[in-house]
């Protein structure tokens, strides 16, 4: 492929010749090793089989031409690293780095299985062969990460090989600005960073603003944690996001674009700065893109680690060289953003999306989804559940779908409590709403909120009021301090909170929390804070219970708040090793050989150490 | 930024501004002229110049952040604003090792807080701080984006998943082991 290094595409006909080119130059004989690099499999080692992989294919003496990759997420992160062998789309699972030499020997140049590395459907013990067998792929459907995991993200070439850029292409030879606006439209997309702004509106607002020039800004801020859609989107297949922006620019008539990239993902800078890089090598970004009249450029800001950043107007002071804070937005950033001029923001998934919407058409897209909610969302499914990963569904899916068919359920036999979606933002929804649909104005019903994606499953060891006290916490510390009702409501609920976990809770603790929460949603100046009190909302809407719990009966129901429970060693399953005596920091615990130890409840500091070593499971929490 | 270091960073610039530094500004002069040119000079791009600071100091001098203010003809006040308002930005320098432990919400349920918590008894130290030995410096950050294989812990930019406060201990002590050999050898 190196013929085709630095050549400038001049025309959209350059493009369509490169991209026959580039199919031309695969051989139908040609066998490929999809590693996933994807944030999962790489941190449990996999890039070193990427180049194990690679190290093999150089020194195998055959004559069939073997091709290594290392792809993005490929979703299935439990069961990482995963490797994927083409042709026969064969899926192995947890692949070490012994298993390299066996899959190479067997598969790659035998064609054989090998069977210990297959998925284990676990409702009927049968191996499979392939992703799609395995249910935690079944229900889903891949728009924003139809790419992910079969292209090389560090190529360019693998992009346009699979039809990339040909909506660009249809964009600049066939359609008007209007008519791009009116196709994303008719798609009905709406905003995947959290708020769900129909994205069409926002493009013809900042098109027809006043003022020049106008600037494209993907935020790819994704703070809220437990959640990597977004990075595993930039990370695995960049080129749709900058394919997304350049259409979104073109529409809009903007020729400068920004992506504002988290500071905790160094590598999602990379991919994009050589993503960046080789488009402008073949005249795909910078002057008279594609031989048209139209020119965009993309730059890249990093972040500095500040969660307020992912508010819109908090992340233009950002790029301006300011403090991250947010402003009252009586005029909107479409009309005046970034160094005040018009500007257009969206989501990296988003613009993942627009791709696919040009080049199937909006009606397409459309048929996906509920009535206002179209199209497919990415979730970071992760928690107390089997198959924690990355997951596409169409919207309108149920949370227990989700949950059970894809997620394979709550791990270790334990019951399911609440899921939380929305991140900071957001709530927990309980089992009695898990029917509901994925449809971001059904779930702020419910008092939580599609947020950016992320999906955090808790079971029944997980108190809930803890869980308040966790994200308000958070909340609290990345308050930027701006305005008063998120500055001092949130250190007063946080104050509130952290007393009744502690056992201090008064009676009318929950109703000052429910004032406070009401002050922030009305009087607080961004969206940060308005949503701050959600978490804690939509607990006491669906758990009182725990809270009365604590407050009244100073006993937290799931167990996990120090102080309001005690341990007990159970004498019939305890088989007198010694094992917690000697761990004991406070000899707390007597006993002999033979006999049963007991806990003396005035030493114990509760400190947990005999529950965590004990190889019985005999120290009970009570 | 503990507010110390803060106060004294403060104290330190001020007296600089006194002495009017002018020693060590000749040799930096160079390297923060290449910055400032990387980004055309452009104000609008004092974040990534400050992180290309950080990065090749591993901290923000504060000398460097008085040229930086002369060089974009900006108040100092609005750089130590920026250096303190995100928690990337650093204004002393930091230990031989980066430990990054994630207590993002799954890491957190999975039980990242009480880790922390152990790592912060066991060698002293702080989130944010770097330990009195400057073996490494903690950071206790909210998400790294690797939520299905919580918790997770990061040591110069090597992953380890699914870590037990006996794991994580485990790993932090190997540095210092690390350390202890190398300077033996160094004896020798």
């Amino acid at each position: 492929m190196t013929v085709l290094r630095n050549k400038r595409l001049n025309s959209i006909a350059d493009l369509d010749d490169m991209r026959k080119e580039l199919l031309s130059l695969r051989r139908p004989s040609a066998k490929y090793v999809n590693v996933c690099t994807g944030p999962g499999c790489a941190a449990k080692g996999s890039p070193k089989l990427y180049e194990l992989f690679c190290e093999a294919a150089q020194q195998a003496d055959v004559d069939v031409e073997i091709l290594p990759k290392a792809v993005g997420c490929h979703g299935l992160c439990e069961y990482g690293p995963i490797v994927l062998i083409q042709p026969g789309d064969i899926f192995y699972q947890r692949v070490e780095e012994p298993d390299v030499a066996e899959i190479f020997r067997e598969t790659v140049l035998g064609g054989r299985l090998v069977e210990r590395l297959l998925y284990e459907n676990p409702d009927t013990g049968r191996k499979v062969e392939t992703a799609d067998k395995i249910p935690f792929y079944k229900v889903q459907k891949r728009i924003a990460l139809a790419y992910n995991g079969l292209i090389d993200p560090t190529k360019i070439t693998d992009y346009i090989a699979m039809g990339g850029y040909s909506a660009l292409a249809k964009v600049l030879s066939s359609m008007t600005d209007e008519e791009v606006i009116s196709e994303v439209e008719t798609a009905g997309l709406r905003g995947r960073g959290g708020g769900g702004f129909p994205t069409a509106r926002k493009w013809r607002s900042c098109k027809e603003a006043k003022g020049s020039p106008r600037y494209v800004i993907c935020n790819g801020d994704e703070g809220d944690p437990g959640a990597f859609m977004d990075r595993a989107i930039m990370e695995g297949n960049p080129h749709s996001v900058i394919e997304g922006m350049l259409i979104g620019a073109y529409a809009i008539g903007s020729s400068d674009g920004y992506i504002y990239v988290r500071n905790e993902y160094p590598l999602s800078v990379e991919r994009l700065k050589m993503a960046i890089e080789q488009a402008k090598e073949l005249g795909l970004l910078g002057e008279n893109i594609l031989g048209s009249s139209f020119s965009f450029d993309i730059r890249i800001n990093r972040g500095a680690g500040a969660f307020v950043c992912g508010e819109s107007t908090a992340l233009m002071a950002s790029l301006q060289g300011r403090t991250g804070e947010p402003r009252a937005k009586y005029i909107h950033t479409v009309e005046s953003g970034l160094w005040e001029k018009p500007t257009n923001l969206n989501n990296v998934e988003t613009w993942a999306n627009i791709p696919a919407i040009i080049n199937e058409g909006g009606k397409s897209f459309a048929s996906i989804g509920t009535e206002k909610s179209k199209g497919t969302k990415v979730f970071s499914l992760v928690g107390k559940v089997v198959n924690t990963g990355l997951v596409e569904v169409p919207m309108g899916i149920t949370l227990r779908q989700i949950i059970n068919e894809i997620g394979g359920g709550i791990a270790g036999g334990k019951r399911f409590k609440a899921v939380q979606t929305g991140g900071p933002s957001g709530g927990c929804i309980p089992e009695e709403h898990l029917d509901a649909r994925v449809d971001f104005d059904e779930l702020i019903k419910l008092g939580s909120m599609m947020g950016s994606g992320g999906m955090i499953v808790m079971d029944e060891d997980t108190c809930m009021v803890n869980v308040a006290k966790y994200f308000t916490n958070f909340l609290k510390e990345e308050s930027c301090g701006k305005c008063t009702p998120c500055r001092e409501g949130l250190s007063q609920m946080l104050y509130i909170l952290d007393r009744i976990t502690d056992g201090e809770g008064q009676a009318g603790d929950v109703e000052r929390l429910e004032e406070l929460a009401e002050l922030l949603e009305g009087t607080a100046l961004c969206a940060l804070g308005k949503t701050a009190a959600n978490p804690t909302m939509s607990t006491i809407r669906y758990f009182r219970d725990e809270y009365d719990a604590h407050i009244k009966d100073k006993r937290c129901p799931a167990k996990e708040c120090r102080g309001l429970f005690h341990y007990e060693i159970d004498p019939e399953a305890c088989k007198a090793c010694g094992i917690c005596m000697k761990n004991c920091p406070v000899d707390a615990i007597t006993g002999e050989k033979n006999v049963p130890h007991v806990i003396d409840q005035k030493k114990c500091t509760l400190c947990g150490t005999c529950w965590e070593k004990c190889p019985f499971a005999a120290v009970l929490k009570v | 930024l503990t507010t110390d270091s803060g106060f004294n960073i403060l104290v330190d610039l001020s007296r600089l501004r006194i002495k009017k530094v002018t020693q060590n500004m000749a040799q930096n002069d160079n390297i923060l002229e290449q910055i400032v040119a990387r980004y055309d000079g452009e104000v609008g791009m004092l974040i990534p110049m400050m992180q290309d600071i950080q990065s090749e100091y591993g901290y923000l001098p504060p000398d460097h952040l008085h040229s930086l203010a002369k060089l974009l003809g900006l108040p100092l006040s609005r750089l130590y604003a920026v250096a303190t308002f995100y928690s990337s930005f650093r204004l002393a320098p930091k230990g031989a090792h980066d430990v990054t432990l994630c207590v993002g919400t799954v890491c957190y349920l999975k039980g990242s807080g009480a880790i922390s918590e152990a790592i912060c008894r066991e060698f002293r130290v702080e989130p944010g701080g770097t330990t009195p030995d400057r073996l490494f410096t903690f950071q206790a950050v909210n998400c790294v984006g690797a939520c299905a294989v919580a918790p997770v812990m990061i040591v110069d930019g090597k992953y380890y998943d699914g870590v037990t406060t006996a794991s994580a201990l485990e790993v932090i002590s190997g540095l210092a082991k690390d350390r202890e050999t190398v300077q033996k050898d160094g004896e020798r």
